[in-house]
C-alpha cells in the first residue's frame, strides 16, 4: 500500500494559496471601510450585509445582471443549434468544398479577437445597435471552435446510423434531430457549459460596444463600479461576489461534463 | 440522391458560414485595410501606406507593450510546470478526494476575470494589502506591486499563473491518464523508483499535452487584457510597465479613436502570434513525443 499524505500535504499547501483571495474577498465584502483599510488586517466581517444592498442602490446591478443572464442564454442557445448544424453538415454529408469551407473555419479558430473588434463596431454602428443587448449577442452566435468540437464528437459516430435512417426515408435534418443530436449530448453540455463560462465573464466587446450602464453585462459594470469607488472594497467585492457566484455555483453542480469538455479539447482539439 | 444530400449540406452550414463571413472573415479583411489609413477629422479613412506601421516602430509605448507582452508570456510559460506537479499529484494513485481538490484548483478559472483582477487590486495594495502586511510581518518591505512600473508585470503574472493552474492541471491530469499502467509496472520491476519513473516515462509520454498547453498558454497570455485592466488604473503610474499589447490597441482604437493605428496593432499581434506559433510547431519535433 503505498502512502498518499505527502501529496495530500502538498495539495492541501497549494490549495490554501488557491482559496486564500477568495476567503479574503469574503470577509472584506462584509466590512466596513475603515476595517477594509486597517493595518493590520482585520481578519473577521463585521458582518456589514448593508454592502450587498449598496451595491444594488448605486449601480443597476440588477439590471445587469438581467442582461447578462439573457445574453448568456441566447448566445449559449445560438451557439449550440448553429455548431451543431455545421458540425453535422461537416461531419456526415457529403458535398463538393467541403473540405475548403472547413479549412476557413480552422483558420478563423486561429485569428485573435482583436482582429475582429474594430469592424464590428463598425457594424453595430451602421446597425444602430450600439447599446443594445443584441449587439451583445449577435457576434457570439457564431463560433468556429464549438462547430470544431462537435465535429469530432459527429465523427465518432457509426456510419451505419445515418444508413439505416435514410433508407427509412429520413431527410438529413431528421437524421441531425432525431438520431444524431441525442448521442452527441455529452459534446453539447461541454459546448454549452464552456459558452456559458466565456459569455458570462467576456469583458472587452462588452466593454466597447455598450457604454450606457444600463446595457452593461456584469464584467463591464464591475469595470466601472471601479471607476466610480476607487477603493471602497467592500463595495466592489459584494459586487463582484454578486457577479461570479452564478459561474461558481453551475461549476460546483457540472463540474464533472466541465471538466470532461476541456480535457477533451486537450486530447482531440 | 446526391444532389439533395450537396443541397442539405450547404443549408445546414449556410447559417453558420454567413456569420463567420460576416464577424470573422469580413472583419479580418478591413482590419488589414484599415491599418493601412488614418480616420479623417470629419470620419471616414484616408489612405496613408505603411504610415502606421513605421509609427508604431518608432512608438515606444508600443515596444514597451510588446516587450511587457513576451515578458508575462514567458512568466506564464513558466508557471506551466506547477500545473504539471499539481496533476502529477491529484494522479497519485489511491488519493482520495480528487474532486475536492480539483474543485478549489479550478475555483479561480470559473470566476470572472474582472472580479479576480478586483481582488487582487486589494491583495497587492502597498499600503493596506494584505501581501505586503505579511510580508513586513516577517520582516520584508514589500514594493509597491501595482503602482510600481518595474515589479508591475509580476505581479500581473502572479496572478496570471493563479488563475490558469488549474485549467491546465486538468489538461495535464487527462493526458497523465492516458499514460498505460503497463509502462510504470514494469519500471517497477526494473526496480526504478518514483521519480525515476516521473522522469523517463511520465514527462516523455505527457509531452503531446505538454505542447497542447504551452501553445494554447502562449497564444492566450499574448492577447491578456481583462486582467490588465481591471488591476492597473487608466492613469496609473505603473502602466508603462504593464501595458500590453492588447491593452495598447484598446487605448488607442476605442479610447483615443485612432481606428486606423489600432488595426495596425491587431495586425502586428496576429502577425507576433502567427511566427510565435509556427516556430512551436518547429520545435516541437524535437522534443514532443507521439506514441
Amino acid at each position: 500500500m503505498r502512502r498518499t499524505w505527502p501529496a495530500h500535504v502538498t495539495l492541501i499547501a497549494g490549495a490554501l494559496v488557491m482559496l486564500a483571495p477568495f476567503v479574503w474577498q469574503l470577509i472584506v465584502s462584509l466590512q466596513t471601510l475603515s476595517d477594509s483599510l486597517r493595518v493590520p488586517p482585520v481578519l473577521v466581517p463585521s458582518w456589514r450585509w448593508e454592502n450587498f444592498a449598496d451595491v444594488f442602490k448605486t449601480v443597476p446591478l440588477g439590471r445587469q445582471f438581467l442582461n447578462t443572464v439573457v445574453v448568456t442564454v441566447a448566445i449559449t442557445a445560438g451557439q449550440l443549434l448553429l455548431c451543431s448544424l455545421a458540425a453535422f453538415a461537416f461531419a456526415r454529408l457529403r458535398f463538393p468544398g467541403r473540405g475548403a469551407i472547413f479549412m476557413v473555419f480552422l483558420a478563423v479558430l486561429m485569428v485573435p479577437q482583436e482582429l475582429f473588434l474594430l469592424p464590428r463596431y463598425e457594424i453595430m454602428q451602421g446597425l444602430g445597435w450600439l447599446n443594445t443587448l443584441q449587439a451583445l449577442i449577435a457576434p457570439g452566435l457564431f463560433g468556429a471552435f464549438g462547430t470544431f468540437l462537435l465535429r469530432q464528437f459527429f465523427l465518432t459516430l457509426p456510419t451505419e446510423l445515418d444508413e439505416a435512417a435514410r433508407l427509412d426515408g429520413a431527410n438529413p435534418l431528421q437524421i441531425y434531430w432525431h438520431v444524431m443530436l441525442p448521442l452527441v449530448k455529452p459534446g453539447l453540455l461541454a459546448l454549452g457549459l464552456l459558452s456559458v463560462m466565456w459569455s458570462w465573464s467576456s469583458l472587452l466587446w462588452p466593454l466597447v460596444v455598450n457604454t450606457d450602464p444600463e446595457q452593461m453585462t456584469l464584467a463591464a459594470g464591475l469595470a466601472s463600479l471601479r471607476g466610480q469607488f476607487q477603493t471602497n472594497f467592500p463595495i466592489l467585492f459584494a459586487g463582484s461576489i454578486v457577479a461570479s457566484l452564478p459561474v461558481i455555483v453551475l461549476f460546483v453542480i457540472m463540474q464533472r461534463q466541465l471538466i470532461a469538455g476541456i480535457a477533451f479539447t486537450g486530447t482531440k482539439g | 440522391m446526391k444532389s439533395r444530400e450537396r443541397l442539405w449540406g450547404y443549408a445546414l452550414i449556410a447559417p453558420m458560414a454567413l456569420g463567420l463571413a460576416v464577424f470573422y472573415v469580413w472583419p479580418i479583411a478591413q482590419t488589414l485595410y484599415l491599418s493601412f489609413t488614418e480616420s479623417g477629422v470629419f470620419g471616414g479613412q484616408t489612405w496613408v501606406g505603411l504610415d502606421n506601421y513605421t509609427a508604431l516602430a518608432a512608438d515606444e509605448e508600443m515596444t514597451g507593450a510588446l516587450g511587457n507582452t513576451l515578458l508575462y508570456a514567458a512568466l506564464m510559460l513558466a508557471g506551466v510546470p506547477l500545473s504539471i506537479v499539481v496533476a502529477a499529484l491529484l494522479n497519485v494513485r489511491g488519493l482520495r478526494g480528487l474532486g475536492f481538490y480539483r474543485t478549489i484548483y479550478f475555483l479561480p478559472v470559473v470566476t470572472m476575470p474582472a472580479a479576480v483582477g478586483l481582488t487582487w487590486r486589494y491583495l497587492y495594495n502597498g499600503d493596506f494589502g494584505p501581501i505586503n502586511q505579511l510580508l513586513a510581518a516577517v520582516g520584508i518591505d514589500g514594493p509597491y506591486w501595482v503602482a510600481d512600473p518595474d515589479v508591475a508585470i509580476y505581479a500581473l503574472a502572479l496572478v496570471g499563473v493563479w488563475s490558469s493552474i488549474g485549467y491546465n492541471a486538468v489538461l495535464f491530469l487527462a493526458g497523465l491518464q492516458g499514460i498505460p499502467r503497463h509502462y510504470y509496472e514494469a519500471a517497477e520491476i526494473d526496480g526504478a523508483g518514483r521519480l525515476r519513473q516521473f522522469f523517463r516515462i511520465t514527462l516523455p509520454l505527457l509531452t503531446p499535452t505538454t505542447f497542447f498547453v504551452i501553445v494554447i498558454t502562449m497564444i492566450n497570455a499574448l492577447q491578456v487584457f481583462d486582467l490588465v485592466y481591471l488591476i492597473f488604473d487608466l492613469k496609473s503610474p505603473a502602466l508603462p510597465g504593464a501595458r500590453t499589447i492588447v491593452y495598447f490597441f484598446f487605448e488607442q482604437g476605442f479610447l483615443k479613436n485612432q481606428r486606423g493605428y489600432a488595426a495596425a496593432i491587431a495586425v502586428v499581434l496576429l502577425g507576433l502570434i502567427l511566427v510565435l506559433t509556427a516556430i512551436q510547431f518547429r520545435l516541437q519535433k524535437r522534443w514532443v513525443h507521439y506514441a
